[in-house]
């Protein structure tokens, strides 16, 4: 038996049966993220140290004979714009480069309280701005099903890690895409959960009004397991929502399945067109209703998500100023700072990497007296336009499968010197975060040897419906 | 074309230093993005209320207004983030 190849229940198990330790457990996938993430660059930072302390306390854990939970003594590994007391967290930006995280987010917290191991925090692109991963200011991540392509963005870190067994499974946030886009691109699932069902407090802000912490996971049974554990009401953040765990089971048979005809039009791969539309089959020989549905004003999504992330993430990100923490040149003589403004200026222009200057400038313009009407404010009412599409198809379906995106990975380099084409990426998963309704990516075929995912997405708090359906579903792709 | 000045101006505004390099990058990759969000113009008007149309609770609820005690360490590591500081204060450059 492999102890990588184990699942968090197969783990769990097999602690209860005494059949191995988490001190093995933990160390076996030290060992091998030692050998292999030279090679794939998952890790920003391995936190041995901590990961063989909480090892050695879950162990201690469960040798007493009681219950313990689920996620007790299994490793995990964390992005890095999730904070973990001690370590490190950098966001994938230079101006975090040093920034040791002075107290736990909520869902490390609860991870934590579970007896959970961390192995370390994930490559992501800098402030979780991007698709690719690359826009990270310290290293570039590896698809572990090719190296030459990218694990998508900007949870690449996160999906590589539970892709190239380095990590059981893994938390990443979405803002447009960022769980799902890596989760389909390297063959695992990831959820992003309803606005509000996990707690935002101690993840580093990209885009508040669309943030949210998820897992990634080897299968779907995994990530059920880690989203019921972060879940919840949390009084750090006035967002967050007291979700009910429905234990309904629904059946495939009895389900409404809507395909958005927005999201199979021109752009798409024929191949993952192909893939997604083979698993829309499998459920309706299933027995569900397959409801053709359409999202009419989806082509505005893309205009309407980086109009509101580049400004609300140049509010967020005027708290990188010199002065409180992150990179600061008022020390440096070089920089020849003379006053405050200088110390602002020169701290950030030094700081901050291409793409969060790109957003911060967009941010700042949309935000600026004689254009807030015309693109800020315009945007926010696209933005109930296209709530508004989600409220009324689910009043007639279910769910919603589309594909995660139009492409399978591609190539590294291949899209750095157009940022457009970097944002055109989103155009399937972003829709859904302007809504704030939850989805799911399922790894459903693949095109030579990379993954394609199918995209399930369901009605606000329905997460549990989405991971019934994906779990019946799995295993009949 | 967004022109060099504009550029230079709305970076001032956002406190970011940037470049020649740089500026003349944001001008290419500014104007193209702005002229991507031309397609909103098409959008329909007529717009639901904003937080009317939603499905989901769109209320923030808060805490009470109360002093949560943390712990000195919390203080202590918050402080000491700070790139410049003397006598546990964090230090600034003259402001008046």
């Amino acid at each position: 038996m492999d102890l990588l190849d184990l699942t968090i229940t197969q783990l769990h198990e097999g602690f209860k049966k005494k059949q191995f330790t988490s001190v093995q457990v933990t160390k076996a996938y030290l060992d091998h993220i030692h050998k292999k993430d030279k090679e794939i660059n998952a890790y920003l930072s391995v936190t041995e140290k901590l990961a063989l302390d909480q090892a050695e306390k879950a162990d201690k854990k469960m040798s007493e004979g009681k219950e313990f939970p689920v996620l007790c003594g299994v490793p995990c590994a964390i992005k890095d714009n999730i904070l973990v007391e001690g370590e490190r967290a950098t966001a994938g930006s230079n101006i975090l480069k040093d920034y040791v995280a002075p107290y736990d987010a909520t869902v490390i917290k609860k991870l934590k309280s579970q007896g959970a191991v961390i192995l370390g925090k994930t490559n992501l692109d800098e402030f979780a701005m991007g698709v690719s991963t690359e826009n990270s200011a310290f290293k570039i991540t590896k698809n572990p099903h090719d190296i030459t392509r990218v694990p998508g963005g900007s949870s690449g870190g996160s999906a590589a890690a539970v892709a190239a067994q380095e990590a059981v499974y893994s938390l990443g946030s979405d803002t447009g895409g960022s769980i799902r886009l890596p989760a389909s691109f390297c063959g695992v699932v990831g959820l992003n959960p309803t606005y509000g069902a996990v707690s935002r407090y101690g993840a580093i802000a990209l885009a508040s009004s669309l943030d949210q912490i998820g897992p990634m996971a080897k299968n779907v049974e995994d990530c059920k397991v880690v989203f019921e554990a972060i879940c919840g009401k949390d009084p750090m953040d006035a967002t967050s929502v007291a979700t009910e765990i429905q234990n309904a089971k629904f059946k495939i048979q009895n389900l409404r399945i809507g395909v958005p005809k927005e999201y199979f039009s021109e752009g798409i791969d024929p191949e993952v067109e192909k893939i997604i539309k083979n698993a829309i089959k499998k459920a309706k020989d299933a027995g569900a209703k397959i409801i053709p549905v359409s999202l009419p004003n989806t082509k505005y999504a893309i205009a309407c998500y980086y109009i509101i992330v580049p400004s609300e993430a140049s509010a967020n990100l005027a708290r990188y100023d010199g002065i409180k923490y992150g990179h600061s040149e008022i020390k440096n003589h070089k920089s020849q700072i003379t006053n405050l403004l200088d110390v602002y200026l020169k701290s950030r222009g030094v700081g901050f990497g291409p793409e969060p200057k790109r957003r911060i400038l967009v941010g700042t313009y949309a935000l600026s007296s004689g254009y807030y009407d015309a693109y800020y404010k315009k945007a926010l009412q696209v933005r109930e336009l296209i709530k508004k599409d989600f409220i009324e198809v689910f009043k007639k379906v279910d769910v919603l499968f589309t594909p995660v995106s139009p492409i399978p990975a591609f190539k590294i380099g291949q899209k750095t010197s157009d940022p457009l084409s970097m944002y055109l990426m989103d155009i399937y998963t972003g829709p859904v975060k302007l809504a704030g309704v939850p989805a799911l990516s399922l790894p459903a075929g693949k095109i030579g040897k990379l993954p394609v995912g199918l995209q399930i997405i369901g009605n606000y708090f329905e997460e549990n419906k989405i991971l019934d359906i994906a779990s019946q579903l799995e295993k009949m792709l | 074309m967004i022109s060099k000045e504009q550029v230079e101006h709305i970076a001032k505004l956002a406190r970011l230093e940037l470049t020649k390099a740089e500026v003349q990058k944001m001008q290419t990759d500014l104007s193209s993005i702005l002229d991507y969000f031309e397609v909103l113009k098409k959008a329909p008007q007529k717009v639901a209320d904003r937080g009317r149309a939603a499905g989901r609770p769109t209320s923030t609820s808060l805490r009470k207004d109360e002093v949560i005690k943390g712990p000195a360490s919390l203080a202590n590591n918050l402080v000491a983030l700070a790139p410049d500081t003397k006598d546990n204060y964090i230090k600034v450059k003259q402001v008046l």
